[in-house]
């Protein structure tokens, strides 16, 4: 797949809640490679928007593309395959709290081809140093971890088939800056290294500034602007202006400016 | 999308051999198929291969060695780093610690012990919460009462005067069979009143209404407690147990006796359509026995363990809630719970006081 094709792309996507109406004709690109990060005031659909993308929420009307394929047109088995290529990490992690962490990771591996269960064991484990966790913390399960651990573990399991496309439903949420920090340059280094696009929910401004190069923004029911943060907040459009024009981004500006700055 | 070009296998050339195809978590399969032949491969490997992710990078090491100088010629840059990177992580799987038979009996000891406490604990506040409340009536959350008596007493009424009517109906069939062959028919009415008022109107009223209402108690406490909301109702100054048990233990012991009632009610009309139909034992003539031959001291029996089973039902199941963790699965193991230990203890308080009753002389 060449950097020009979209690996995602939305077209006229129209969503509805009862009388609500989420989207309306909302169109969007993610390329190959891509960090992107959704943003908006809360209730403007962007955990919607990426639940749809994951294909766990149907769109009213609309056009998905996924991997340069028409998602409507694909049949149950490959709706299957295609799934296997993403990875979603929900916001409060969402692990089977049945499961001890490497049973989690390893419950799609296991269910995707049959291999041998001391190979599965290993790559388990492999997912679970990818994401930093102590190897220690295998047999832990879900409720016993701290939030950090949780949210690592969720992302190892989102990892567990090496998807292109990971897709974060507010991965920084309630996390402290140290963990928060650390989370980010995960991501990063996960991204570095592994062939991955990745497509986040956010409201952490320090997340948008270390880890994207482009940001959506969301409102009036549809893709207002996307562009790497930097030309976003220079926007005219009065939305984004007042999303962004508050002390808090603008101290998250600074903070990153020094950052680079030293 | 993986294309048919990219399947693993080998291709024999003159001077060595091409190890063809992608080594993604799809192909995992076929890779471990391929193991022994590649490993006997010798001369010259070249790699021909468009991706490589983690998963395959791991089998890929499994399968030429860890070490660089092993590896086929042809991997690109990025597929390299791949390899460095897994070949890093290599931590194996740590054992799960697993008890020895002593130390399981220690641990099991020590959680039976631990049950008793919290039983203890459990009855201890819910006293407390009794007494406060009986010092300051006005405190009683009346609409929780009210919605207890409707959920658990008035809703059940169907369920239970229909459950009551069948056993009363099968119990004068049976035993209508064995006097039909004495001529002993009338004594059908002394069968059915004795065994219904004394035990099984009681009972079928308990364990409807411990399988109804009392796993309800428990998935509802279960899954607030998880939720942290019985730690918020301490953080109001709530005592939780005002809230959550006390309005239950009173609507339930209000509401179990008259259930009672009603399933004796229920049972009885089951009996005497059976022995209308069955024995020719008239409707009149069944009442009229009733009044002259059965003591209404079984009545009085049977409704005095009402209470008792409601006091069981909401201990048991509110305790279960209360001790639920770990998530989605804790609730349904409380919940579970909380049933079978209702129903048990209500049978066997149910025979300890048949012992009681009887030694007494009733």
């Amino acid at each position: 797949m060449d950097q020009h094709t979209p690996i995602v792309e939305l077209r006229n996507i129209k969503t509805r809640f009862g009388a609500q109406r989420i989207h309306q004709n909302l169109n969007l690109q993610v390329f190959q490679g891509e960090r992107l990060a959704l943003v908006g005031g809360s209730g403007c659909g962007k955990s919607v928007l990426l639940s749809e993308i994951a294909l766990l929420l149907q769109p009213e009307a609309g056009e998905i593309r996924l991997f340069d394929q028409q998602v409507q047109d694909l049949d149950t088995e490959a709706l299957k395959l295609m799934r296997t290529r993403m990875g979603m990490m929900f916001q409060q992690g969402a692990l089977f709290t049945s499961l001890s962490l490497l049973e989690n990771i390893m419950l799609p591996i296991r269910e995707l081809q049959k291999l041998p269960e001391s190979l599965i064991k290993e790559l388990g484990m492999l997912k679970l140093q990818l994401v930093g966790l102590p190897s220690t913390a295998a047999h832990k399960f879900p409720q016993e971890l701290s939030g950090g651990m949780l949210k690592r573990a969720a992302v190892a399991r989102a990892l567990a088939l090496d998807p292109n496309l990971l897709l974060l439903d507010e991965p920084t949420a309630g996390l402290d800056p140290v963990s928060a920090n650390a989370f980010d340059e995960l991501l990063l280094e996960l991204h570095a290294t592994l062939d991955l696009t990745l497509i986040l929910v956010t409201h952490d401004l320090d997340s948008l500034w270390r880890i994207t190069d482009q940001v959506a923004f969301l409102g009036r029911k549809r893709v207002l602007c996307k562009a790497p943060m930097d030309e976003l907040i220079q926007q005219e459009q009065p939305d984004i202006q007042r999303y962004f024009a508050n002390t808090r981004a603008t101290q998250a500006m600074n903070r990153n400016q020094a950052g680079e700055v030293l | 999308m993986a294309s048919p070009a990219a399947q693993p296998r080998i291709i024999a050339e003159s001077d060595g051999s091409v190890v063809s195809g992608d080594w993604i978590t799809a192909h995992l399969k076929r890779w471990l198929q391929l193991q022994p032949d590649l490993q006997r491969l010798s001369g010259k490997i070249r790699l021909d291969c468009q991706q490589m992710d983690t998963n395959g990078a791991w089998v890929f090491l499994k399968i030429f060695g860890k070490n660089p100088t092993s590896w086929p010629q042809g991997l690109t840059d990025n597929q390299l780093q791949i390899l460095e990177l897994v070949r890093s992580k290599q931590e194996s799987t740590p054992s799960q610690p697993s008890l020895n038979w002593l130390a399981k009996l220690g641990f099991h000891t020590l959680r039976s012990f631990r049950h008793g406490r919290q039983l203890l604990d459990f009855l201890g506040r819910l006293t407390l919460a009794l007494l406060a409340m009986l010092r300051r009536p006005w405190q009683c959350k009346v609409k929780l009462l009210l919605d207890v008596i409707q959920r658990d007493g008035l809703q059940a009424v169907p369920i239970v005067a229909l459950m009551a009517f069948l056993l009363g109906a099968v119990i004068a069939w049976q035993g209508g069979l064995q006097l039909q062959t004495y001529g002993a028919n009338i004594f059908i009415v002394e069968l059915v009143a004795i065994t219904h008022l004394r035990e099984l109107g009681p009972l079928i009223a308990a364990i409807l209404v411990a399988g109804r209402s009392g796993s309800a108690y428990a998935a509802q406490i279960a899954t607030m407690n998880m939720n942290q909301e019985v730690l918020a109702l301490k953080s109001l100054g709530q005592d939780p147990y005002a809230w959550l048990v006390l309005p239950k233990l009173l609507g339930l012991l209000l509401a179990l006796p008259l259930l009672t009632v009603l399933a004796n009610l229920a049972g009885l009309g089951g009996g005497m359509l059976v022995a209308s139909v069955q024995l020719d034992v008239t409707p009149t003539a069944f009442w009229q026995r009733l009044g002259e031959e059965v003591n209404v001291a079984h009545f009085w029996i049977g409704l005095v363990k009402a209470p008792v089973f409601a006091l069981i039902i909401v201990t048991v199941g509110c305790m279960q809630g209360m001790l639920a963790e770990g998530g989605a699965e804790g609730v349904g193991h409380r919940t579970t719970r909380s049933v079978v230990q209702a129903i048990f203890l209500v049978i066997i308080v149910d025979a300890l006081f048949s012992i009681i009753f009887s030694n007494t002389g009733w």
